[in-house]
């Protein structure tokens, strides 16, 4: 198939070449983006897929804006915030801003939402984002104060990203399902049209409140269209029926380099692939609970070539499991396993496996770089044999103490916090093969206390220590491509969010 | 005839159950619901509580007769990604789909009768040729490939047809095409052969002697008796038609029935998907009981053996 998709982008390109589409779009000033998978609702609380995310923040503001170019936190509706003690923030919300039904926004909306949202009666399907919210109260017309279950302090993290504010009247008459039919928000772009499992039409909101730190949009309409081939997709924006897509392969976005109409932008994301040991007792593969055998599989794989070779531009080695610009993310203190296949053979034979030995290898995405890591195993002498499968039944694998070696990404949903990241893997969660308490405490102390230095030094003695043991080899982070039409400027973002309010055209 | 009909429907019914069985045992081995379900990143507690609420846990007989009892009220659940009804998700998605296969089906007829005629009036010549290697291509070549040199060609290089979607004629045009396509070479087979046995039989043979032209022959005479089994084989293609729209519709992003089997089984929504199998197995099932007793209502000696 992969072949087939390469000789297709070939053929396509050549075709490209001899005819440049119409640009409908630059003269009506819109944006046809295109992506592969439906949201089961546009409600952000209610889907898991990064579309929704990116719909998400068009349409609707959350209170906290985190600036993706210098990780600043400003406030968006609201305009201050701060600790009043552990356990409670306090926000001042923003004067004069308008749903796009005409709803005032105040404290009502906070507080309606965070409690409709976070009470597990209505089940929302990323509770992770939510349910560290013990309640919203409402102190006057514009201050609300958030009560958090236990110290949160990546609470703020979550109110710039996932947790949006739905306007209060019009969600408690209408709830999750009409929110999706006719969806209303207060961001810089309204929904015109929603054809469930087509596409999602949107418009510039022309009362977008002034001082917005999104700034207001210059797009005018904004096409959603939902295709769910990859080839499809590159054939519409070869064909200037649509003006972008993300996540394009590495091999295809390089091949479409050459097509004139079009233009390839890589960016890193916050997605990190990492290979995760099973060292329980029940493990399938009892050598991996010897250290030395679990540093020779670190020394095995030449991970700066394969960044180099197969990744793509804009991806970098990492030495512990986090992306580095989370917060509390370091690798001070932490080993560096370089490629030595010499050392790696002798760490096999000093554990007493001078003949390697067998091993099952699950993975579900970006099957060449898998293929790539069997590759260097082999030649160490451990003979790994590929389990290929789709997510769901490679984690149920692996809860279940049936994957000795999985090869994972995690894109902590692109919260800016280690505490998304690093714990799900470490902190005895049900994704947790290695459980070692003592990373366990740590993590906790990192996640659950208030002072941002007690924090970060907690993190990095979790994040050396499992380094130290190899629980994990951290590989790198993953890119993204984009494909677009030549003349619309954009920036690629590590935390995989298109901003089409940002974009203009040349 | 009435012992045929009663035997031909019982075994109709046996072989639907048993369809519903396997589609749903085979839908529950793919995979762990609740974990899909529950999504990235959900904790153990999330997908016990998931298991819990959408009856998971129970055993799966119990789950199964539950499932049949319900859809014979008519009632096919609930969708666990849209969250919504599965009969209306399904009927909304129909109409697309069956204007998908109907429009395939008279493309289909529309190329392989001419050109099954064609080859049989000219057997073995350079016409015939042509139409073999037709056929050979469109039964050989993998009807997702077809799909994308359609679109190489007319969309990205002559620009003359958009690449997908559903909402206008032309979305319908390239769909069209490669489903029909795909079904047509064994109607152009069933059309060549019935041609040349007919074009050999005597009446033709009078036909011919009686001085008529070659036209009315071939149309009148000949025709429309070679035409007979493509009605009993149209039936059975409609079956595949509706297979084959599932990669079609994925490829243009048709909003079908297809379309909906893909992004289900994507997302583990097993209601869905079985409601899908299942309809698509009982129309199958259903155009193949009604060739059987037309056949046999045409021809007695069916009924006895």
């Amino acid at each position: 198939m992969l072949t087939l998709s390469r000789l297709f982008v070939a053929a396509a390109l050549a075709a490209a070449c001899v005819s440049t589409p119409a640009l409908a779009s630059k003269k009506d000033n819109t944006i046809r983006f295109a992506y592969d998978q439906v949201p089961e609702n546009v409600d952000p609380y209610f889907n898991n897929v990064r579309i929704g995310v990116i719909i998400g923040q068009h349409v609707w503001d959350t209170l906290i804006y985190r600036d993706p170019k210098t990780n600043e936190y400003k406030g968006q509706l609201a305009t201050s915030w701060k600790w009043v003690d552990d356990k409670t923030l306090e926000f001042e919300l923003r004067h004069g801003v308008k749903f796009h039904n005409g709803e005032e926004f105040d404290a009502d909306d906070v507080v309606y939402t965070l409690n409709f949202v976070s009470d597990p009666a209505n089940k929302s399907t990323t509770p992770a984002n939510v349910n560290w919210i013990e309640k919203a109260e409402k102190i006057d017309k514009y201050k609300v104060r958030i009560h958090t279950k236990q110290p949160f302090p990546a609470a703020i993290e979550y109110l710039a990203g996932p947790v949006v504010i739905h306007p209060n009247e019009y969600y408690a008459k209408v709830g999750p399902k009409g929110m999706n039919e006719k969806p209303v928000g207060s961001g810089p772009y309204r929904v015109t049209e929603h054809a469930i499992g087509k596409y999602i039409r949107l418009e510039r909101n022309p009362d977008y409140f002034k001082d917005s730190p999104k700034g207001q949009p210059k797009i005018d309409k904004i096409e959603i269209r939902f295709i769910p081939d990859r080839q499809t997709q590159v054939a519409e924006v070869l064909s200037g029926g649509v003006d972008m897509i993300m996540n394009v392969p590495f091999d295809q976005a390089e091949q479409m380099k050459a097509a004139p109409n079009v233009k390839v932008v890589s960016g890193e994301t916050m997605r990190i692939a990492f290979l995760h040991f099973d060292i329980l007792d029940n493990t399938p593969q009892p050598a991996l609970k010897d250290i030395r055998v679990r540093k020779a599989i670190s020394h095995a794989i030449d991970r700066e070539s394969m960044v180099k070779q197969i990744v793509g531009a804009g991806s970098r080695v990492l030495n512990t499991q986090c992306f580095p610009s989370q917060f509390g993310c370091t690798d001070e203190g932490a080993p560096r396993y370089n490629y030595d296949p010499a050392k790696s053979k002798a760490l096999l034979a000093e554990a007493g496996f001078p003949n390697g030995f067998d091993v099952d290898l699950y993975a579900y995405r970006e099957r060449n770089q898998t293929e790539a890591i069997i590759g260097y195993l082999r030649a160490v002498g451990i003979r790994a044999n590929l389990r290929f499968m789709q997510y769901a039944a490679m984690r149920d694998a692996a809860r279940q103490g049936k994957a000795p070696i999985l090869h994972q990404t995690w894109g902590s949903f692109s919260v800016n916090d280690v505490s998304a990241s690093t714990p799900v893997y470490f902190k005895f969660a049900p994704d947790d093969i290695t459980r070692d308490a003592e990373v366990r405490d740590l993590l906790q102390k990192g996640d659950s206390n208030i002072d941002p230095n007690v924090r970060k030094e907690a993190y990095k003695k979790a994040l050396a220590l499992i380094a130290e043991k190899a629980y994990s080899l951290p590989l790198y982070s993953l890119t993204t491509y984009y494909v677009a039409t030549k003349d619309l400027d954009f920036v690629a973002y590590a935390d995989e969010m298109p901003r089409f309010w940002e974009m203009t055209y040349k | 005839m009435l012992t045929y009909t009663a035997k031909r429907i019982g075994l109709a019914l046996l072989v639907a159950l048993a369809v519903s069985a396997l589609a749903f045992l085979a839908l529950r081995a793919s995979g762990d619901v609740a974990i899909a379900l529950a999504g990235e990143g959900a904790r153990a507690e999330d997908i016990e509580n998931i298991r819990k609420i959408y009856g998971l846990d129970r055993p799966l007989v119990v789950q199964y007769v539950e499932w049949l009892w319900n859809m014979l009220r008519g009632d096919f659940g609930q969708s666990l990604y849209f969250k919504t009804d599965v009969l209306s998700l399904v009927l909304d998605k129909l109409p697309t789909t069956l204007y998908l296969a109907l429009f395939s089906l008279i493309f289909s007829l529309a190329i392989s009768v001419p050109l099954g005629v064609l080859a049989a009036v000219y057997p073995n010549s350079w016409i015939d040729r042509t139409c073999l290697t037709l056929a050979v291509v469109g039964q050989a070549m993998p009807n997702f490939f077809f799909a994308l040199i359609l679109v190489m060609v007319l969309a990205v290089w002559f620009h003359l047809l958009p690449v997908s979607g559903s909402e206008t004629w032309a979305h319908f045009v390239m769909p069209t095409i490669a489903l029909g396509y795909y079904v047509a070479p064994p109607f152009m087979r069933l059309v060549r052969a019935g041609m040349i046995e007919v074009l050999a039989s005597d009446y033709v043979r009078t036909a011919r002697a009686k001085g008529l032209s070659a036209a009315s022959i071939i149309g009148k005479h000949a025709l429309r008796n070679a035409l007979v089994p493509i009605v009993a084989l149209a039936a059975v293609q409609l079956g595949y038609l509706l297979g084959g729209s599932v990669v079609i519709e994925t490829i243009f992003a048709l909003d079908g029935l297809g379309y909906l089997a893909f992004t289900s089984i994507t997302h583990l929504d097993i209601p869905v998907t079985q409601s899908i199998v299942a309809l698509l197995s009982f129309v199958y099932v259903g155009l193949t009981l009604a060739a059987d007793l037309a056949n046999a209502w045409l021809d007695p000696r069916i009924r006895v053996g």
